[in-house]
């Protein structure tokens, strides 16, 4: 009876997975911890978002993808409108226009798109797999364009950028013509100036304090001063747990959430920084393993798109901490404090397993 | 990642799955990946190998900070230990508005106990800088309340702030600070170096709201500065202030000042000026309140000046006690100038001259003596020099160097025209006279109990007499029987002096009375000026004496001075005879 009620609960669990991403949650548990427990501890808060994210992973599992894909189109659609709704009656939090108000609570339409996008693009691939057309690419360009544009005018580049991203691997990989690609690259390379002009001030700015950050050393290059130099007092072994002196004396900003990657530095140094991009890479790696283990076209440009996006969550991060990408808001995954952001990895995670463990059942 | 390319390969083997992801687009994700975390890898070596002094170095000046810890500026007080001058421990409270995220609750608690207006508050609370005062000088106990909100970006600092207990009424001696405990005016600017601490210093970590987190290193105490206890007492001070400020306001005068002095020590037990000011808030300062008239002011004394000439003739031996010197018609021509009486007075013994104060019997004593002689005494008595009390723009009046005089100059030098001085100045001369003929220095400070030795400037004989001149002036038939003291022997020297305005002599007068008592063994005197007069009665016998009354009668009993004359008041005080001469 135990046994067998241990084999349902572990049936549709990925053991690798869970084993990565346990890893991972462990050290931003003990960073979250060390960030915060000398002004308001938030590692209860993480703790209890990473239940809820775990259950949420493992509901999700127990779906077949067949059943996810049912899905995409409400789930994309529910977004998109969402995000209109955004666009008209939004509530503007300092400067940007992200959340709409429920009254009791507000939500952010644009986490949505995070899993609604690839699902979406994935299951549009799928259902048009055995005759696609030049055409079908133009629609998916179109379907990933709309919300790209509506979150990028929030404005929230790191959101928009994330959604993007994870749509464009799905475009990429299900067999974007490679003179199509040739060509974006020439296009987006010529539209930079033009682009730069469309940028909001504040985002200027930040590219320019990436290229000289002392211009603002009170203003947008603050973030970057502050992180570089703890990470850089980190030296190669850190200064321990709970000894980051630039954490503690709460020079880094947001410490706990998009910044965390500069406490761990701090106090796991040079060492700390390549175990955990060694766990980043297992985790990209298992990804794209159940992507190449999937049965179907939509599962398997659905794992692969989310294999990716850990990827680009850790790339844009770690880029942005450590001075070499702009400042966008941007989580580093299973690390980073925060909800809504864990629970969608979570679901990602699920939505992994899931195509892990049903695959049999397909070839049944 | 050359996995993925791998399984792939394995499933193209698969009849039964066919699809596949083109292998070439994964290698490149792969290329993209290896490149991008090789970038990070990179960027993180450079970072914590390469840069890691630097930055660990730049880290620490964040943190670390070396702080001064601000002395407490010395007190000042009275002979009696009364405060004139205290810094109190205050509070100045300050905000990091990025850090200062107040409900409109906490705001307006705030700015209740601030006494500030909210909405100003939360203006400084909003605005883009790193840091704000919001408000200096805080009392502590209500800086107490603002650390009890516990309010996020709210801090304090410690400072101090000068504060005069006295007001007005010392302002001219004590002087103020400005920023930075450095002194303006008076006491406060004329014994700065001692009063002023030496601030200490201590290393700490500081975080980035500015709070204190620990102490590095060892700490440099400060060095509070010294007290300064000034000869002053206050209750006489309150006294030469208050009449003052009485007379001019009754005599609707421009200006005036008092002074009193301890004719055994030197010591200057108070010091008034009118107009004045309060230091305590210096908002609406005018320079003509600021000004210690007592000290940088000189004017021409008038008769006050004349016992000193009568002085030098007593001791060449020119003239006697009861030498007669026929003043009559009131007038004297000496070139192309005539000096006048108020009014005609025919023959006066040298004692009368002073007694009615007569320019005619001055001149014509003056006239016996040799113009270096008399820029002699004028020079011992200390006319020209400043008398180095400390003061700020202490100014030494102007004597005319000896060879340049004019007879007539000469002859107006004494009866105190033609020669400037201040009231500080004339002061001190008078301390020949309330002495046996030494002259002693003035001091601001406790100058100890024993009886300071002056410079001989006239003989003990000469001193006697010109005391019991002075006396007369008071009696019936002086100048100023309004300056006698009830069970005291006064004596004194009327002054009016017409003002030079522009070189000539305008009409306005400078009224004056500088005397001294007990008559018989003078322990104090007493100066008092008043300036520009707007009444007709503007004759030092009017306006000077009755304050030099009432301040010294005051003193003397304040300081329990024995009397040395029966309690009634001799006849005549408001004689007809008692008109105040030029």
């Amino acid at each position: 009876m135990f046994h067998r009620l241990r084999l349902r609960i572990a049936e549709h669990v990925d053991g690798p997975l869970l084993l990565i991403a346990g890893g991972l949650m462990l050290a931003g548990l003990a960073t979250v911890y060390s960030a915060t427990y000398d002004t308001n501890n938030r590692a209860l808060g993480q703790l209890f978002n990473l239940l809820v994210g775990v259950c949420v992973m493992w509901g999700v599992a127990q779906l077949p993808p067949q059943k996810l894909m049912r899905f995409a189109v409400p789930l994309y659609l529910l977004g998109v409108v969402l995000l209109l709704c955004v666009f008209l009656f939004g509530v503007k939090v300092n400067g940007a226009k992200r959340w709409l108000s429920l009254g009791f609570t507000r939500i952010q339409p644009s986490e949505i798109l995070k899993i609604a996008m690839p699902l979406m693009l994935a299951w549009y691939f799928h259902k048009y797999e055995s005759a696609l057309k030049f055409r079908h690419f133009v629609v998916a360009g179109l379907l990933l364009a709309v919300p790209f544009a509506l979150i990028a005018k929030q404005p929230d580049l790191g959101t928009a950028i994330l959604v993007g991203a994870a749509g464009f691997y799905v475009i990429f990989l299900a067999g974007l013509p490679w003179k199509v690609l040739l060509a974006m690259i020439v296009a987006g390379a010529s539209a930079a100036p033009f682009v730069w002009t469309m940028l909001h001030d504040y985002q200027r700015k930040r590219i320019l304090t990436l290229i000289d950050p002392t211009t603002d050393p009170l203003g947008s290059g603050y973030h970057i001063i502050q992180s570089t130099i703890a990470i850089g007092s980190g030296g190669a072994l850190g200064k321990g747990w709970l000894g980051g002196t630039q954490t503690h004396l709460e020079f880094i900003p947001e410490r706990h959430t998009d910044f965390i990657f500069a406490v761990f530095s701090e106090e796991r140094g040079l060492l700390g920084n390549i175990v955990l991009l060694a766990l980043y890479t297992l985790l990209i790696v298992r990804g794209t393993m159940i992507a190449a283990n999937a049965p179907t076209l939509f599962s398997r440009l659905m794992a692969s798109s989310i294999a990716l996006s850990f990827f680009t969550y850790v790339f844009v991060n770690m880029g942005m901490v450590s001075g070499i990408l702009p400042v966008v808001g941007v989580p580093l995954p299973f690390m980073s404090y925060g909800g809504t952001a864990l629970v969608m990895l979570f679901l990602a995670l699920g939505v992994l397993m899931s195509i892990q463990t049903h695959r049999m059942l397909v070839k049944k | 990642m050359r996995f993925k390319g791998r399984i792939l390969h394995k499933f193209t083997e698969s009849p039964v799955l066919e699809l596949r992801l083109p292998a070439w687009r994964s290698r490149l994700m792969a290329l993209v990946i290896f490149c991008c975390f090789g970038a990070l890898i990179g960027r993180s070596f450079y970072l914590q190998i390469i840069n890691t002094d630097f930055l660990q170095e730049k880290g620490e000046s964040r943190y670390r900070r070396d702080l001064e810890i601000s002395a407490s500026r010395g007190r000042v007080s009275d002979r009696n230990g009364d405060v004139l001058a205290i810094s109190t421990p205050m509070k100045s409270v300050w905000a990091i508005p990025a850090d200062a995220r107040l409900d409109p609750q906490q705001t307006k608690q705030l700015a209740g106990l601030l006494e500030a207006d909210a909405k100003e508050l939360s203006h400084k609370l909003n605005s883009d800088k790193n840091f704000v005062f919001l408000q200096r000088q805080i009392p502590p106990d209500i800086a107490d309340q603002i650390t009890a909100l516990k309010l996020p970006g709210i801090g304090q600092d410690k400072e101090y702030r000068r504060y005069y207990p006295t007001g007005e009424m010392t302002a001219h001696i004590v002087g103020f600070t400005g920023v930075d405990d450095k002194g303006l005016e008076g006491v406060e600017l004329a014994y700065q170096s001692q009063l002023l601490g030496r601030n200490g210093s201590r290393s700490v970590i500081k975080d980035r709201r500015g709070q204190i987190v620990e102490d590095v290193g060892s700490i440099k105490p400060p060095q509070d500065g010294k007290d300064i206890q000034l000869a002053l007492d206050s209750k006489i001070q309150y006294l030469a202030y208050s009449h003052l400020k009485q007379a001019i306001t009754d005599s609707k005068a421009k200006a005036g000042g008092a002074i009193v002095a301890d004719a055994r020590t030197g010591e200057i037990l108070a010091l008034a000026n009118w107009p004045t000011y309060n230091p305590n808030n210096r908002d609406h300062l005018s320079g003509a309140q600021l000004r210690n008239r007592a000290v940088t002011d000189t004017f021409e004394p008038g008769s006050t000046l004349k016992p000193f000439t009568i002085a030098l003739a007593l001791e060449k031996g020119k003239v006697r006690f009861n030498t007669i010197i026929d003043t009559a018609p009131g007038k004297l021509v000496i070139g192309q100038a005539t000096i006048t009486d108020s009014q005609a007075h025919g023959p006066l013994t040298v004692a009368q001259v002073i007694q009615k104060s007569s320019n005619v019997g001055a001149a014509k004593i003056a006239a016996t003596l040799p113009a270096q002689e008399m820029w002699g005494m004028f020079d011992g008595l200390g006319f020209g020099q400043a008398p180095h009390l400390g003061f700020p723009g202490e100014v030494g009046g102007r004597l005319r160097p000896w060879k340049t005089w004019r007879p007539i100059e000469q002859a107006t030098m004494s009866y105190g025209h033609g020669i400037s001085v201040s009231l500080m100045q004339l002061v001190r001369a008078y301390t020949v006279f309330a002495r046996d003929g030494d002259l002693i220095p003035l001091s601001l400070t406790r100058a100890g109990p024993q009886r300071v030795g002056g410079t001989p400037v006239f003989s003990q004989e000469t001193a006697r007499e010109l005391r019991a001149m002075l006396e007369m002036v008071v009696q019936p038939g002086g100048t100023a029987p309004k300056a006698q003291i009830p069970g005291y022997r006064v004596a004194g020297k009327t002054g009016t002096a017409h003002k030079l305005e522009g070189g000539q002599y305008a009409d306005k007068y400078l009224s004056s009375f500088i005397g001294f008592a007990p008559a018989s063994d003078p322990r104090l005197i007493v100066a008092v000026m008043i300036d520009e007069p707007g009444i007709a009665k503007h004759y030092g016998g009017d306006l000077a004496a009755p304050v030099f009354s009432l301040v010294m009668g005051g003193a003397l009993r304040t300081l329990g001075i024995p009397p040395d004359a029966p309690l009634q008041v001799a006849n005549g005080a408001d004689a007809p005879a008692a008109k105040g001469k030029l």
